[in-house]
């Protein structure tokens, strides 16, 4: 497949990107064992220097992005973060830093308001010390998460907490919810974790069981009712226990653009793990002729590349066959619908994962790391 | 910080409403239309409500607001009140209006 190939009939309905996930660094203090970065971490080497992302970011609101998440890795581990910030928002941008926070002084944070940062989403992987190291191999991160939570909102800016939710920390989930609202956080997104990349190592260590899920739901609801108009909740349910997979990305080429640290021009973070797709390098390429004619962001774009139970499927509109880097994980085919979904032939292997006898003893974890 | 004090969301004719810190109104040049951009989302207000929110500062009450409406449409003050309530309401419930 080469790089560049011709629009289809359909160009004139490609719509604009309305978000771009820039991600400035795979660099981490965190070793968090589901990690959404690849499971080939790119090298600070390799990072684009400061000109390179100013450009990109302008590119972006030229092209039609409204938001921008910076994004890593830590992104603040970037000497030049807040230039970075102060130049997203020059170009437009509504400017989100996603950061583990546990590296963010309140000198930081009070530059990075002043350069026009408008929202901070801060992870939180437990909600005791004990518990966040043992997801994130990162000692006394929680005490810092709270500092860093205090200065963002003493700095005026929007907070969101965002909280990963697996076995090892699902028995807390009231206290998450309880964390984000004495710090004062807008909203609280309660993310059940994907099971891809790190995660998919991982999984029998991390996955959930049916009475933890339908126990998330429950709180959760119960907990949107009592704080209706003080924080807003967030809910990503868990794909393995639905019977219908997620719009991955709003679907493939039609909401979000990623860049990597690297520069690669990507329509999902973990787009580079799909064989056979050739993508561009905003070293040389602009972020107008990849969103509209690279080949990698035509390949599962619009339902033309569906096979069935996809392709004469009533939801083929609403969730675009689901996660092709799922498929292509569990069922070694990324043109193959969503093995969650119930229609699939994939199904049978995830059901079969979830009836097993949960081994609570395991212990192998696998931290990403280079 | 005002944003984050327990509130009562509903709109009514004394209400000063203003949007939330973390949310921007913003003209969007490529598709030609306003949005207010808020985390982890984007909505669309129609071409009244856009006109109502430039007028919101915290300082106008609704029924001001809806004074200086009945100015620009030549319409009854009232009716705009009836008119303008429920988007403002419909904006505080999605969390991007203060009341």
């Amino acid at each position: 497949m080469s790089d560049r190939v011709p629009l289809s009939d359909h160009a004139s309905t490609i719509k604009p990107p309305v978000g771009l996930l820039a991600e400035l660094t795979h660099r981490c203090p965190l070793q968090c064992l589901y990690c959404s970065n690849p499971l080939e971490l790119e090298r600070s080497s390799a990072e684009l220097p400061t000109e390179l992302w100013l450009d990109i970011f302008r590119q972006a609101a030229e092209l039609g992005v409204l938001q921008i998440h910076l994004s890593g890795g830590e992104p603040t581990a970037r000497k030049d973060i807040v230039e970075l910030v102060e130049g997203a928002a020059r170009a437009g941008l509504y400017t989100n830093l996603i950061t583990a926070g546990v590296t963010l002084t309140s000198e930081r944070v009070r530059a990075l308001a002043k350069a026009g940062l408008d929202h901070v989403q801060i992870s939180l992987q437990d909600t005791t010390e004990g518990g966040t190291e043992i997801v994130s191999k990162f000692r006394g991160g929680l005490e810092r998460k709270v500092a860093a939570a205090k200065a963002v909102r003493e700095a005026g800016l929007a907070l969101t907490i965002n909280a990963p939710v697996h076995r090892l920390n699902l028995a807390r989930l009231p206290e998450m919810i309880e964390f984000a609202l004495t710090l004062g956080a807008d909203r609280l997104e309660v993310a059940h974790v994907q099971y891809l990349g790190w995660a998919l190592r991982n999984r029998e260590v991390l996955m959930p069981t049916r009475h933890q899920v339908e126990q998330s739901i429950a709180t959760v609801d119960a907990a949107r009712v009592r704080l209706r108009g003080t924080l807003a909740i967030d809910f990503v349910a868990p794909d393995y226990y639905a019977i219908q997979p997620k719009p991955c990305m709003g679907g493939w080429g039609r909401r979000f653009m990623v860049v990597t640290p690297s520069g690669m021009i990507l329509p999902c973070h973990g787009a580079q793990g799909i064989p056979n797709l050739n993508f561009q390098s905003a070293r040389d390429c602009t972020l107008q002729d990849a969103w509209f004619y690279g080949s990698a962001f035509q390949a599962f774009r619009g339902t033309a590349w569906m096979k069935e139970p996809c392709r004469s499927c009533p939801q083929r509109e609403i969730d675009f066959g689901g996660c092709r880097c799922q498929a292509l994980a569990l069922t070694g085919d990324a043109t193959n619908a969503d093995p969650v979904c119930a229609l699939s032939e994939g199904r049978a292997q995830i059901t079969e994962f979830l009836a097993r006898e949960p081994d609570e003893q395991h212990d192998s974890k696998h931290h990403r790391g280079w | 910080m005002d944003d984050h004090m327990h509130r009562l969301p509903d709109v009514g004719i004394d209400s000063r409403p203003a949007l939330r810190s973390r949310a921007k109104l913003r003209h969007d040049q490529v598709r030609g239309r306003w949005v207010i951009l808020a985390p982890e989302r984007i909505l669309t207000p129609n071409e009244q409500a856009v006109d109502v929110l430039h007028l919101c500062d915290g300082r106008r009450s609704v029924a001001e607001i809806a004074e200086q409406l009945a100015e620009i449409y030549d319409a009854d003050a009232d009716t705009i009140i009836a008119d303008i309530i429920p988007v403002l309401q419909g904006l505080a419930d999605a969390g991007v209006l203060r009341t």
